[in-house]
């Protein structure tokens, strides 16, 4: 996988800090994602991985008893001086671990945030609905009821529910927060296709517990490790036999972690 | 023979937990029919001493000869419009403050102790509701004694509990639902009117409801700010009351019927009784059908 040439910065995170209460859980952090590549972020639990996407899009700060700083820009403004934060969020599409599907029929869940953003046509959303399934690679499986409950499909359809509805925003950056936690490996396999054909439009921040997903799909990796990067780079190097930390070998090699 | 082995054999350990567990589920059970045993003697005993008194009659026609003959309409009707203005007083005061509470307030000292005030409120006796209606309502606000008066003191009686009601209602839809709107753009209203209401509207009601019944059944608040021993009105007409007058009530009514008035027929309390508990049975039934056809629509 040739990563492109020509690098923009999609997203800047400088100086990050994320603090619950007294616990620091991110100790200032920076890093860059670059337009239409996948960032694969990987480390232990409690490294402070999701803390750091639910930044990104500014919903961490809605946990009243988190404290955040630092600054992160998204096409080199920064978000805190954005005067529409809902527009930020649907710029950036968001996969909890668990799947979540809306207590509403498929169609609404999909339908829900271009409604929110002021969408009222029925065939603009009808066609909206239907691209972001078939991305989801779940149309063929519900076209037929689109009005069934979300909340009845198996798990791994809500997952890739939860994707058509991330990529029903239009988002410009899709963050999968260890989207196949609760999924088997065959659904875990076909989302990771649809994320190949996605990088072609969009950049994709992918958290994983599965270091081998990272190598499968990213383009650069890095590594978290209780609030702090310990290497971001090229996924070869990460993990070639001579990553630039120690640390990151034996993690990525399964000998501590 | 080949013994059993001991690991599936009636072992001591076996015998002692079998015991223990016949002798927890008769305890559970003697308490639970203990629950029903008071209620079942209750209702029996007053529909059984009330009979000859019992006929639609008895629910249309006002009382007369100094209450100790004719109907209770004047009283039932009292109660009617007591209970009804309250609710329409409380019920989206309390819901709305709840919404906020649950929905926007963060945890601060502030909502600690709007938190904390909601609970003591709950705890007020009513008598001290009643004397802080007859303060606030009837001679601070010039109400005057009249059923707007009364009604608000039993709106402020109810609110507490409503509005912890349906907090806990609210808070029983999961958070991944909320987070899972946010992220996707939508505001906290949206959020709200298209995922936490609809999966929330069947605790709240019920909620409400409850409250309505206890706000029937209560003496003490309205004694003292729009209640009246006797009144006449016209009966049959459900307007007979406008929102000024003062009203009978079926609470006061019966403690009037029972204490003050000599020669009373023995039926007639029971009767009355009757009413009253019949009428917040009815409330309450209204409740749980309520609750089970929401919960059938309920999506998770």
């Amino acid at each position: 996988m040739e990563p492109p040439r020509e690098r923009v910065k999609k997203i800047e995170v400088q100086g990050l800090r994320v603090a619950f209460g007294p616990k620091e859980v991110i100790h200032g952090i920076s890093f860059d994602v670059y337009q239409n590549e996948i960032l694969a972020v990987i480390g232990p639990a409690q490294s402070g991985k999701s803390s750091m996407l639910r930044c990104l899009n500014r919903t961490l700060e809605l946990t009243s008893s988190s404290r955040i700083e630092g600054v992160v820009k998204l096409d080199g403004v920064d978000s805190r001086k954005m005067k529409d934060i809902y527009d930020l969020r649907r710029k950036i599409g968001m996969v909890a671990p668990m799947p979540v599907g809306l207590p509403l029929s498929i169609y609404d869940n999909v339908a829900f945030a271009p409604r929110a953003a002021g969408i009222r046509s029925k065939s603009e959303l009808d066609g909206l609905v239907e691209r972001c399934l078939r991305q989801a690679a779940l149309w063929d499986e519900v076209k037929e009821r689109l009005d069934g409950l979300g909340t009845k499909l198996s798990g791994g359809q809500q997952q890739r529910l939860t994707i058509a509805r991330a990529l029903s925003h239009q988002p410009e950056v899709l963050c999968l927060d260890e989207f196949s936690i609760a999924i088997d490996p065959v659904t875990t396999m076909r989302i990771e296709d649809v994320v190949k054909e996605l990088r072609h439009e969009i950049t994709v921040i992918l958290v994983t517990n599965l270091v081998q997903q990272a190598r499968r799909l990213a383009d650069r990796t890095m590594f978290l490790w209780n609030g702090d990067i310990i290497e971001i780079d090229e996924s070869d190097v990460i993990f070639s036999e001579t990553p630039r930390s120690r640390k990151t070998y034996e993690y990525v090699n399964g000998i501590f972690g | 023979m080949i013994p059993s082995p001991a690991k599936f054999g009636e072992t001591q350990a076996v015998r002692r937990r079998r015991r223990e567990e016949r002798v927890a589920r008769a305890a559970f059970g003697v308490m639970a029919l203990v629950l029903v045993v008071p209620l079942v003697l209750i209702v029996s005993h007053l529909v059984a001493q009330a009979f000859p008194l019992l006929s639609w009659d008895f629910l249309t026609t006002n009382p007369v000869a100094g209450m100790r003959k004719g109907g209770v309409w004047s009283a039932l009707l009292g109660t009617i419009w007591l209970v009804g203005v309250s609710l329409a007083v409380a019920a989206p005061i309390g819901v709305l403050a709840a919404v906020y509470l649950n929905e926007y307030a963060g945890d601060t000292w502030l909502t600690r102790i709007i938190h904390l005030a909601v609970v003591n409120l709950a705890g007020v006796p009513s008598i001290v509701h009643a004397l802080f209606g007859l303060g606030a309502f009837v001679i601070f606000a010039h109400l005057g004694r009249s059923i707007l008066a009364a009604s608000l003191t039993l709106a402020i009686m109810t609110l507490p509990v409503i509005i912890a009601s349906t907090k806990e209602a609210l808070a029983s839809v999961p958070n991944s639902f909320r987070e899972a709107c946010w992220n996707v753009g939508a505001t906290r209203w949206q959020t709200i009117r298209g995922i936490v209401l609809p999966n929330s509207i069947s605790g709240i009601l019920t909620g409400v409801i409850l409250q309505v019944s206890r706000a029937a059944g209560e003496t003490a608040p309205i004694m003292f700010t729009g209640a009246v021993f006797y009144k006449k009105i016209e009966a049959g007409n459900p307007f007979a009351y406008g929102l000024k007058d003062q009203c009978m009530a079926l609470s006061m009514h019966l403690y009037t019927v029972t204490t003050q008035v000599p020669d009373v027929p023995h039926a007639l309390p029971y009767a009355i009784a009757v009413v009253l508990l019949g009428t917040t049975l009815l409330v309450n039934a209204t409740s749980i059908a309520l609750r089970v056809y929401l919960r059938s629509r309920k999506k998770w």
